[in-house]
């Protein structure tokens, strides 16, 4: 190589953070062409569980007078859990596997790690949104929701903590699952993600069934359900929030470690 | 290395590979096998190969998309392995398949890929006209790029690719699929991307592509560099290549063929003879066809043929003559297996 290589003509200054912004941007712009679908996407299933448990149910007689009050917080959980996870696992698998969209973020002048943060990011936030609207709907399908303002703190922590543990489960699926895969994945891990978080009961009256109680501690998203209803209904027997918080913060970092790995390895080889 | 442009000036390669290697896990052999080449600013740099040969691998480690094992790949004086952000900043990707962002608009898919990589947003609006006026987009700039062929997709995602004016621009079999016209369109909009200095690295199987479009062309296979020189030396450099065919009506018991093609075989220059078939005509006449093959100018064989073949009464029909192509290069240094 010779010594008298000119000073390449790279641009002045890269900002990977306009980058980050830029793409992030795209993914707003996308969702709010969207809006409707998103909507429903987010917001059908936990409607209808709110509607079958906490009205039908409670209105023929078959629920305790008050089980809407814990069902409530626990469905805020599954909102936020789900969400954040299908708005990350789904495209991401979609644009590794066959669009390929994904190259051009790649081929951005940003490291691939804040690719993934922004798809982790955007996630979490959609999440959040999801998981608010969920709020005026309760109003509207129970007549009244449990709501507690010295709660609301808690709730918040668990609402942010509840959407990042959501979006990285979703970015471990969708880094780790081969396209080919993707249904059976989903159906094995959705179903019993749906149905072991605790959010349509509350964790310590599991005593009575150990083994059951046993698998519902290994989902993460049991922490979110009590955190909120420890929030919400503090008179609910409840796991510690500190707890949850202390489960969750580890779990959001393991996956996250996971998450940005299996990116990494999907992106370069 | 560094390249002496016309105004006499060193500047530094657009692109520079040495001693690539890469080693994917649990392979046997080295996808890349240390290679080593530079292109220089402006340059239309052709890299052909079979498929399996390491060209996309070479591209992914000089894009960041592949982690060279051991050897350095340089964009513009930057090591890709160890500044990728800034080498993507000089780069750009055209892929043989589309991925363009299906869910928002062509002129979006134009506009954020800038926003992407920081153009301004006056800037990038007024460069998206521009590139969409171009490259024939502009009725169809407000649709989604779902239904587009192949033709379309491509001139799309060249133009996306301009965007941010990248120094170098990578294109994956850039005229694979397409129709002729919109073949000989891409091309045309490639030369005019030369003529403005921006660097043009092509892959391709498609010998003609190589021959037209490309300054030099590197031919790989089995992840090494074969050959790398303009397409005219490598042809040149290809001996026996030229051919001199020669259709011949022969009376029935005039020479036979094989000892013609000897005769022929004596003539200076000629390298070999293959008789190709003896035509059976109306069964007074032999029509045979001859090939010569010349380490020289074939068309200079013509009249020294015609000389012997008159001394021996018998009459020409037809002559054609065959310049060594690109493919005989190709097929000359990665043989004829199909793999």
């Amino acid at each position: 190589m010779s010594a008298a290589v000119a000073a390449a003509p790279a641009p002045a200054h890269v900002s990977q953070a306009r980058a980050f912004t830029a793409v992030l941007r795209r993914d707003v712009y996308v969702t709010g062409k969207e809006l409707p679908v998103f909507l429903a996407q987010v917001i059908l299933q936990p409607l209808f569980l709110l509607f079958v448990f906490g009205k039908v149910l409670g209105s023929l007689g078959y629920t305790q007078h008050g089980y809407s009050d814990l069902l409530f917080p626990g469905l805020l959980a599954l909102t936020t859990v789900i969400t954040g996870m299908q708005t990350l696992a789904f495209p991401l698998v979609v644009e590794f596997g066959w669009t390929k969209e994904i190259e051009d973020r790649l081929l951005a002048p940003m490291s691939t790690a804040l690719v993934a943060a922004e798809k982790v990011l955007f996630a979490s936030l959609r999440a959040m949104i999801a998981t608010s609207i969920m709020i005026p709907v309760g109003i509207i399908v129970l007549g009244s929701i449990p709501w507690r303002w010295s709660g609301v703190p808690l709730l918040v922590l668990a609402l942010v903590l509840g959407s990042l543990l959501g979006a990285g489960l979703g970015l471990v699926m969708g880094t780790l699952v081969v396209p080919q895969r993707i249904n059976i994945v989903f159906s094995l891990v959705f179903t019993p993600l749906l149905f072991t978080g605790c959010s349509q009961y509350p964790w310590p009256s599991l005593s009575r069934l150990p083994w059951f109680q046993v698998v519902t501690a290994c989902n993460p998203m049991t922490y979110v359900s009590e955190a909120m209803r420890a929030a919400l209904v503090p008179s609910v027997p409840h796991i510690a929030p500190w707890v949850c918080i202390v489960v969750l913060v580890g779990s959001v970092s393991a996956l996250m470690v996971v998450g940005v790995r299996g990116f990494y390895r999907r992106a370069i080889d | 290395m560094a390249a002496i442009r016309g105004n006499g000036r060193v500047s530094a390669p657009a692109v520079e590979v040495s001693d690539l290697v890469k080693r994917y896990p649990k392979s046997p052999v080295n996808a890349v096998d240390g290679i080593s080449f530079a292109v220089t600013p402006g340059e239309v740099f052709g890299l052909l190969g079979p498929n399996g040969a390491g060209k996309t691998t070479t591209i992914g480690m000089l894009t960041t998309r592949v982690r060279p094992t051991s050897g350095k790949a340089m964009i513009g004086g930057i090591e890709v392995a160890a500044d990728p952000v800034r080498a993507r900043s000089l780069l750009a990707v055209v892929p043989q398949r589309s991925n363009l962002d299906r869910s928002i608009s062509v002129r979006r898919n134009l506009t954020f890929h800038a926003a992407y990589h920081g153009v301004p947003a006056a800037e990038a609006t007024r460069r998206a006209d521009e590139l969409l006026e171009q490259f024939g987009l502009l009725d169809r700039a407000d649709v989604k790029p779902d239904l587009f062929s192949g033709g379309q997709s491509q001139r799309m995602m060249i133009a996306r690719a301009l965007m941010h004016e990248p120094m170098v621009l990578f294109l994956d079999e850039p005229s694979t699929g397409l129709d002729p016209a919109a073949r000989l369109f891409v091309w045309d909009r490639l030369r005019e991307l030369r003529t403005r200095g921006v660097t043009l690295i092509l892959t391709t199987h498609d010998m003609h592509e190589a021959a037209t479009l490309a300054d030099r062309v590197g031919i790989m296979d089995h992840g090494k560099l074969l050959a790398l020189d303009t397409p005219e030396a490598l042809m040149r450099g290809l001996s026996g290549s030229s051919t001199l065919e020669l259709s011949v009506n022969a009376t029935g018991d005039g020479d036979g063929s094989a000892r013609l093609a000897g005769a022929l075989g004596t003539l200076p220059g000629v390298e070999r003879v293959e008789p190709l078939h003896d035509e059976q005509g109306n069964g007074q006449t032999d029509q045979w066809l001859l090939r010569l093959y010349v380490s020289g100018e074939a068309s200079q064989l013509v009249g020294p043929a015609a000389t012997l073949l008159a001394e021996r009464g018998i009459e020409l029909s037809g002559v054609e003559l065959g310049a060594p192509t690109l493919e005989d290069v190709f097929i000359a240094l990665t043989g004829r297996t199909l793999r």
